[in-house]
């Protein structure tokens, strides 16, 4: 599904990825945990494309392609998503509207014919009431004047409504209650898929009670130095970040 | 703003093109004589030369206002043409069928809807008059109007018809020495529309007048003049193009709405003048008088959406003279490249109890400057009065202007005023929300600007506003960054 091999970049001109090597397989549910200032959420910005951000080496492969040659839109298309750490207002422009432009952009990509706005309003509807919003969200701006809690909530529909074949979530936990907590991991939970792969960023252990990874990453000055399974996590919380920059690991 | 949004703003106007026909144009110049030239061409009265003749005399005495925040070269008022007809008109054809094809098709390019029975198949429920150069060629539905006692015309027709209109309502709500701009416009205008509403009739359909200017160094001087009798309503669109060309070409225009007591009007633009190109070369300077006088329970609706005009100065008002009049102003200027708008409104509040609204939405691009422009005064009659102002500005990349110049008179205690004002950019974190979401980044930007100016749009009859989202679509095209 996606292979990252010494992944080396930059932004403006501090080098923040420092020969990062991951390898994800259809299905799985990766971790990447890591202290403040490691290069958890430019991992996600680059390997979605977003501008500022300059690759110095390395390669990245999604499905056999090479996608640091695709512009940003084109990542997305592939099915690549980023769920926002703080997902941004679009004032005016309806969350209806924005989801079919993304979903039309996205199935013409796949040669498919742009799903008929009652089909498309339906489809909508559900996913909405599997979010726990309601459905007046779908009138109003993209996350205009949401919650915290809703604006994670939409990412997860919009995530629901592009069913792409890899998820990342740049710390979507951080400024949930429990509750929204909960709501965002059964939403990534119920979108778990043999051919779904998800990356999931954070900073704390608390989501992965919610989400189980198979596999959890550590993630300190741009390298990942120490990989193993979910249990790793909990270690991780109980014995800080430091353990693993002091090199006690 | 990044260079993605950069690499986006180029403009394409698709109006730009030339219709060939044989003109009969006044060499350039402007004097008495010229001015007696078009009143004589259009066989008026003698009390209506006279009333051209002391604007034109008025406006040798007055000065070109320069307080905009707008620069361009001194405008050479001789350089101009102050009247070109097409020859074929010179017949005065009866019906739109005798008018030349060569004509007709021009407005077929522009997709303005003039044979009445693809009208009737339901395209749109419209009534046109259309103004082609200095003037104009036919009015439809002009039956059908008559019916309900509605009267739609060029005003060149009306003078002759309705002498008695005319005479009581030109020039009663913009006074011949306005300003400078009016001034020249009653000296020379050449055609324009005319509409009277009768008492308590609402009109059956939406009347439209779309302006066409098409001959080299003419000036376009119409004058539009809409009477609203008590209790009556009407909506009325404006459109208008011209061809793409390398010189400045003047327009002035002047608008007078009557509202009399218990009526309403909804005045609707969507201005689309050539802007001139991406060096700022060529397109219209719209210099543009446009005023409404509300009186008892009476109300004004000005919504329109500029995104055309090298240069605009325009400010549509309300005179809430009567008291519980109302006046809106809805208002989304585009500017982009070159462009300069100095654009707003006037509210004049007179009448108790009389209430105005005012949503701006500015969009500069480019190297563009957009300046919103607005005066709301309570007079010392205007007990209990009340305006809300909101005036957005959104900025495109780094290299253009928003500035915001409100006005605010209040001389008695109980009126209330309030002024919201924002500026935004279209956010770097914005463009990559959607195009991570797989949206290309021209769809972005056209969907956030649309957005802006949904409080707007919402304003406008269905067919133009879907007309006006595509229009802002082709002005932004290339101003991405």
């Amino acid at each position: 599904m996606l292979t990252i091999n010494n992944l080396q970049a930059k932004v403006e001109d501090k080098d923040i990825l420092k020969g990062l090597s991951l390898n994800v397989k259809p299905g799985e549910i990766h971790a990447i945990m890591g202290p403040n200032g490691a290069g958890k959420s430019t991992l996600g910005n680059v390997l979605s494309g977003r501008d500022g951000y300059t690759v110095t080496g390395g390669e990245v492969l999604f499905n056999g392609k090479n996608i640091l040659e695709l512009d940003a839109e084109e990542r997305a298309r592939e099915g690549l998503f980023l769920a926002f750490q703080y997902p941004v207002e679009i004032p005016g422009v309806s969350n209806l509207e924005f989801l079919k432009a993304s979903v039309d952009a996205v199935r013409k990509h796949q040669d498919k014919e742009p799903l008929d706005s009652m089909s498309f309003l339906k489809l909508a509807r559900e996913k909405c009431k599997a979010v726990n919003l309601d459905q007046n969200f779908l009138k109003r701006g993209v996350n205009e004047g949401f919650s915290g809690g809703e604006k994670k909530r939409n990412e997860i529909l919009q995530m629901m409504m592009l069913e792409p074949k890899l998820c990342i979530l740049d710390e979507t936990d951080s400024g949930l209650d429990i509750d929204a907590l909960q709501v965002v991991a059964e939403g990534v939970n119920s979108q778990r898929d043999p051919n779904r792969s998800f990356i999931i960023v954070t900073h704390y252990q608390r989501l992965l009670d919610y989400i189980v990874p198979d596999f959890v990453h550590v993630l300190a000055d741009g390298k990942i130095v120490k990989s193993g399974g979910k249990e790793l996590a909990l270690e991780l919380e109980e014995k800080g970040y430091s353990w693993i920059e002091n090199g006690e690991a | 703003m990044s260079e993605e949004i950069e690499k986006y703003i180029k403009t394409e106007y698709e109006a730009g093109f030339v219709t060939d026909i044989d003109a009969e144009t006044l060499p350039p110049g402007l004097n008495e004589d010229v001015v007696r030239f078009i009143s004589n061409k259009k066989g008026e009265p003698e009390w209506l030369l006279e009333w051209r003749l002391k604007a034109f005399r008025a406006w040798q005495e007055m000065e070109e206002p320069d307080w905009a925040h707008v620069h361009y070269p001194e405008i050479d008022f001789q350089a101009i043409s102050y009247f070109s007809a097409p020859k074929s008109m010179e017949d005065k054809p009866q019906s739109l069928d005798e008018v030349d094809p060569e004509l007709l098709r021009t407005y077929e390019k522009l997709g303005i809807p003039l044979h009445e029975q693809a009208v009737l198949a339901g395209v749109a429920n419209v009534a046109v008059d259309i103004v082609f150069d200095s003037v104009s060629l036919g009015t439809t539905f002009r039956e059908k109007l008559a019916e309900s006692g509605v009267i739609f015309m060029p005003i060149s027709e009306a003078v002759h018809v309705h002498p008695e209109l005319i005479k009581k309502y030109l020039g009663s709500v913009v006074p011949q020495k306005d300003n400078y701009y009016a001034a020249l416009n009653c000296a020379v205008f050449s055609d324009g529309s005319f509409v009277y509403i009768p008492k308590g009739v609402r009109c059956p359909m939406e009347l439209s007048t779309y302006f066409r200017i098409n001959e080299e160094n003419t000036g376009q001087f119409e004058r539009t003049l809409i009477i609203a009798d008590e209790g009556s309503h009407v909506s009325y669109l404006e459109g208008c193009t011209a061809p793409m060309r390398d010189e400045n070409q003047l327009h002035a225009a002047v608008v007078e709405l009557v509202v009399l007591d218990n009526a309403e009007i909804k005045y609707s633009t969507v201005q689309n003048w050539y802007p001139g190109d991406a060096q700022g070369k060529g397109g219209i300077y719209n210099f543009v008088t446009k005023r409404a006088i509300a009186h008892n329970n009476a109300k004004i609706s000005w919504t329109q959406v500029e995104t055309g005009s090298a240069v605009t100065w325009k400010y549509p008002s309300c005179i809430l003279k009567g008291d519980n009049a109302v006046g809106e102003f809805y208002s989304v200027a585009l500017t982009n490249n070159y462009q300069q708008a100095d654009t707003g409104t006037k509210m004049i509040h007179i009448g108790k109890n009389t209430k105005s609204t005012i949503i701006s939405k500015g969009i500069s691009a480019g190297k563009s400057q957009n300046a919103y422009r607005g005066l709301v005064r309570m007079n010392p009659s205007a007990e209990g009065a009340r305006n809300f102002t909101q005036c957005d500005s959104l900025l495109i990349g780094d290299k253009c202007g928003a500035h915001t110049f409100p006005y605010i008179e209040s001389k008695h205690p109980s009126a209330i005023i309030e002024h919201e004002a924002t500026t935004s950019t279209v956010s770097d974190d914005q463009m990559f929300l959607c195009q991570q979401r797989g949206i290309d980044p021209e769809k972005a930007v056209s969907m956030i600007v649309n957005g802006f100016c949904k409080e707007v749009f919402k304003e406008l009859p269905m067919e133009f506003a879907v007309e006006a989202g595509k229009l802002l679509e082709v002005s932004l095209e290339g101003s991405v960054g």
